[in-house]
């Protein structure tokens, strides 16, 4: 609600700037008598630099101050309270600082009170209200004085144009920069909790052990295994899934964009394409519902009718649909390498008398090849990192096995199972999810590296 | 020589002649492999559609129960002097259970009459609180009312359950089919539009669920990916198209945007999780959270396919642009981003349906939580359409089943209108 009104006072302040600028430069204009040609640049743009230098300081410091606002809360509520207290352990006085927070916002937590807290509390209610009529005064005056300097800066040889334009050009790098940040946010985070995951867990015992289950109390009093964490039976059973995904996606993929491409007509490729697109687009949980609830019994019945015991969360029924879901994929993929193939080679093979399926096999496919294969690369890791459908459709046990009648777990699953209900970062379930993620990170862009290698240098050779 | 020569000829034409057949067998089967490729993808489409829309579509309908409702004061337990919040605390479950005693006078047994309760859906009590507190007149008469059936009932009334299947396999007993079939002879059911499926937001029970919850919480989370990824996309594309040098932290950036555009989403919720929601401290749960999420997944796309409109434009505009005295940024601003907006909407919408199904990042920053009310802002707590589609499809209630499919039928129907619009402005963009 407050942090609205600063928005929307800074809103107004800029559009206050903006006129300003603007007006000052026609009257500074009409001052030397030659009219708006004695400006270095348009009136509006002068507008824009008291508007760009009324809003970004105040935009600065307003970050700054929600940045470091309850750290400094913290501090002086903390140096306020008793000797005794102050020399609690960190997480117990973070715990009797959480409670006192929630009782001075009148929430939860307003039990179990002794005296010193309830001070505590107000005093901590004083300075919050402090802070934030200091931060909203601050951030206006800042938004003023930062409008005001640059409307008196304005002359008619202010090169106003180019100021303006240096100043969004830095946006424009900035806004460019939030892809890489995403990158480096992804590689921290997932590395700092990983490392306190792997300082508790030995690496070899994560990366070679056989046994997987994460059972472990998360709070003391909680009555649970010690739990172990290998991580080859998740591997595996992803291995699986994906590799059943990809034997129903390939041939599938592959052979209709080979017929697409080189025997259908105009006419039906343009239709025939972009409906076997809409796989692509069905969101995954509605493949994981189907899985489940439609291929998995359907499995199950079939495998009972002729004698087999197939698990109701069977790999199979979680790798079918997952090959249902990236045929658009691979088909998209090899079609485009298909269609690269110049007609050359495609001529130089007919005219020798091969008929057209000849010509595919061992003249058109040799040399898509590489970029075939890329294309694979691309689908196993989208098959590998694939959430929704496993974690509906398949088991949660880890168990090591590779026949797919069986209920696997795959490493997806795992980490949205132990990151769904309770969480604490200090504790080996939780960082576990980490460490799982950042196999996962690791594992699919390398498939993506190579895969986009391979690619790109195959398209190379016919360009 | 000559002789031997033409043999051998002859003797190829031979082998070649022999062996056509087989070549034009073999021909003619691989061409069949590939239909028959291209037909698998269409049936496994189709079994996917026929199979949600057959079981979603019961969803939209619901049966109501007519019974006569005895609004009696002391079952209801309202004094003369009742004010109007006593009313609206009255026991009006228990004037439903007395009016289906009176309905049914030969249930005695405690089983019996528990079984007979569940026939009318547990929400019924507040429809009839609702109707008493406008009409407090009503109370001490009787009156046919149609009242909400129970899941189960529901389920046996839309024909899902068979009657000839054993007892201990289906949640419906042998006495409530012969009291429902009693029921229909009477004229007492009726099946209706189901309204509150849209109305109202999750619930226990299946015949009260709703999605306007999810649908709101949805709006609000694309909400803030939108305002976040569109700008912040357009602008990237912008700098890296137009304004970037040759040098190398630009290619570090491009490449990093591709290698973005393949990273599972999962690993995006663990970033929220981790950035967001543990150190930032943002609230757990809410459209805020999973929005900023959202919008760092979709801003591959939207840099990717901006980037490719921006690029298509004639360098007669620049050309024109520059020519006049206008900056590099004003022609970009001015002319070169209206002419390329429809292909970067196009790429935007794109990106926008996929943050629509994106449901596994979702999972790991909260947003699994059982929740009723309609969020009225980006810090609430809510859910998402393909969350809440995720919540039912694990409910072990069988009524939740048709609810899961009749969701996903509404979000695909979304998913449809928003490629539906790609399509159509790429066309108008293909025409110029």
């Amino acid at each position: 609600m407050q942090t609205t009104t600063i928005f929307l006072a800074l809103a107004t302040l800029c559009v206050i700037s903006f006129f300003m600028g603007r007006n000052r430069s026609r009257v500074v204009a009409m001052r030397l008598g030659n009219g708006l040609t004695a400006l270095h640049s348009l009136p509006s743009h002068y507008g824009y630099m008291a508007a760009i230098w009324s809003a970004l300081p105040a935009l600065f410091l307003l970050a700054l101050w929600s940045g470091f606002e309850s750290t400094i809360l913290y501090k002086l509520v903390i140096a306020q309270l008793p000797q005794s207290i102050q020399a609690m352990p960190a997480n117990e006085l973070g715990l009797y600082y959480n409670q006192l927070q929630g009782f001075a916002q009148g929430g939860f937590g307003s039990t179990e009170q002794d005296q010193i807290q309830v001070a505590a509390s107000e005093h901590y209610r004083v300075l919050t209200s402090w802070s934030s009529q200091l931060k909203t005064a601050m951030v206006l005056v800042v938004a003023v004085v930062g409008g005001l300097l640059a409307v008196r800066r304005v002359t008619p040889l202010l090169r106003a144009r180019n100021h303006v334009e240096k100043i969004l050009e830095w946006i424009l790098f900035g806004s460019s920069l939030v892809a890489v940040l995403t990158t480096l946010g992804i590689i921290l985070s997932i590395l700092f909790e990983a490392i306190r995951f792997f300082k508790v867990i030995p690496l070899q015992d994560f990366l070679f052990g056989l046994q997987w289950s994460p059972q472990m109390a998360i709070r003391t009093d909680q009555v649970a295994a010690s739990g172990s964490f290998g991580f080859l039976p998740l591997l595996v059973g992803t291995l699986l899934i994906s590799t059943v995904a990809l034997l129903i996606a390939v041939p599938v993929g592959l052979m209709s964009a080979i017929y697409l491409s080189e025997y259908a007509s105009r006419r039906f490729r343009t239709v025939t394409k972009p409906v076997l697109e809409i796989l692509a687009g069905v969101p995954t949980v509605v493949y994981g519902f189907f899985a489940a609830l439609t291929v998995a019994p359907f499995i199950r019945e079939l495998g009972g009718s002729v004698g087999l015991s197939v698990a109701s969360e069977s790999a199979l029924a979680a790798g079918l649909v997952m090959g249902i879901m990236i045929i658009p994929f691979v088909m998209s993929l090899s079609d485009d390498i298909i269609t690269a193939v110049p007609d050359s080679l495609r001529e130089a093979s007919l005219g020798l008398g091969a008929t057209m399926s000849e010509t595919i096999r061992k003249v058109v496919m040799p040399a898509a090849l590489p970029g075939i294969v890329g294309g694979i690369l691309l689908a196993a890791s989208r098959a590998i990192g694939e959430t929704m459908i496993v974690v509906m459709a398949a088991g949660l046990s880890a168990k090591l096995t590779i026949n797919p009648l069986e209920a696997v777990t795959t490493i997806t699953v795992q980490i949205v199972s132990l990151l769904v209900g309770d969480q604490e970062f200090d504790n080996p379930k939780t960082l576990a999810a980490f460490a799982l993620g950042l196999v996962l990170f690791v594992v699919t862009l390398l498939l993506n590296v190579v895969a986009l290698y391979v690619v790109r240098k195959y398209r190379e050779q016919y360009e | 020589m000559n002789n031997m020569n033409k043999e051998s000829n002859y003797k190829t034409t031979a082998a070649i002649q022999a062996s056509l057949k087989k070549r034009h067998a073999a021909e003619r089967r691989f061409q069949w492999y590939g239909r028959s490729a291209v037909l698998t993808g269409f049936i496994f489409l189709c079994i996917l559609m026929v199979d949600i829309v057959g079981k979603g579509s019961p969803a939209f309908t619901q049966h109501f129960i007519k019974v006569d409702v005895i609004f009696d004061r002391e079952t209801l337990g309202i004094h003369a002097s009742a004010t109007p919040a006593d009313i609206a605390q009255a026991d009006y479950s228990a004037a439903i259970k007395s009016s289906l005693r009176t309905m049914f006078p030969d249930v005695s047994t405690r089983v019996g009459k528990k079984s007979l309760y569940r026939l009318i859906s547990v929400g019924a009590q507040y429809s009839l609180r609702d109707m008493v507190v406008e009409n407090p007149a009503l109370i001490g008469t009787t009156r046919e009312i149609w009242l909400l059936a129970h899941s189960e009932a529901g389920s046996y009334l839309k024909n899902q359950v068979s009657k000839d299947s054993p007892e201990s396999e289906r949640k419906i007993k042998d006495i409530q089919i012969k009291w429902l079939e009693t029921l229909r002879e009477e004229g007492r059911t009726e099946s209706r539009f189901n309204r509150s499926f849209f109305t109202s937001g999750d619930s226990r029970e299946p015949e009260m669920a709703g999605i306007k919850a999810a649908l709101y919480g949805s709006f609000y989370t694309l909400l803030v990916t939108f305002l976040l990824a569109f700008p912040i996309g357009v602008m990237a594309a912008v700098y890296l198209e137009e304004f970037a040098p040759r040098n190398r932290l630009t290619d570090l950036i491009e490449i990093n945007i591709n290698n973005l555009a393949a990273v599972p989403s999962i690993v995006f919720g663990l970033l929220g999780l981790a950035v967001f929601i543990n150190f930032f401290e943002l609230p757990r749960s809410a459209p805020l959270v999973g929005g900023i999420v959202l919008a760092l997944i979709t801003l591959p796309t939207i840099i990717i396919t901006s980037r490719a409109a921006i690029g298509a434009v004639s360098p007669s505009i620049y050309q024109a642009a520059m020519g006049v005295g206008a900056s590099k940024l004003q022609t970009v601003v001015h002319h070169v981003l209206p002419v390329a907006m429809p292909g970067i909407l196009t790429g935007s919408i794109i990106g926008m349906a996929q943050a629509l199904g994106e449901t596994a990042p979702l999972l790991m920053i909260g947003m699994v939580a059982f929740i009723m009310d309609v969020p009225s802002g980006v810090t609430d707590p809510a859910t998402v359409l393909p969350v809440q589609i995720f919540l039912w499809a694990d409910s072990p209630e069988r009524g939740f089943t048709e609810k899961t499919s009749a969701a996903i039928m509404v979000l695909m129907g979304f998913l449809i209108i928003m490629n539906a619009l790609a399509v159509f402005l790429r066309k108008r963009f293909e025409l110029k």
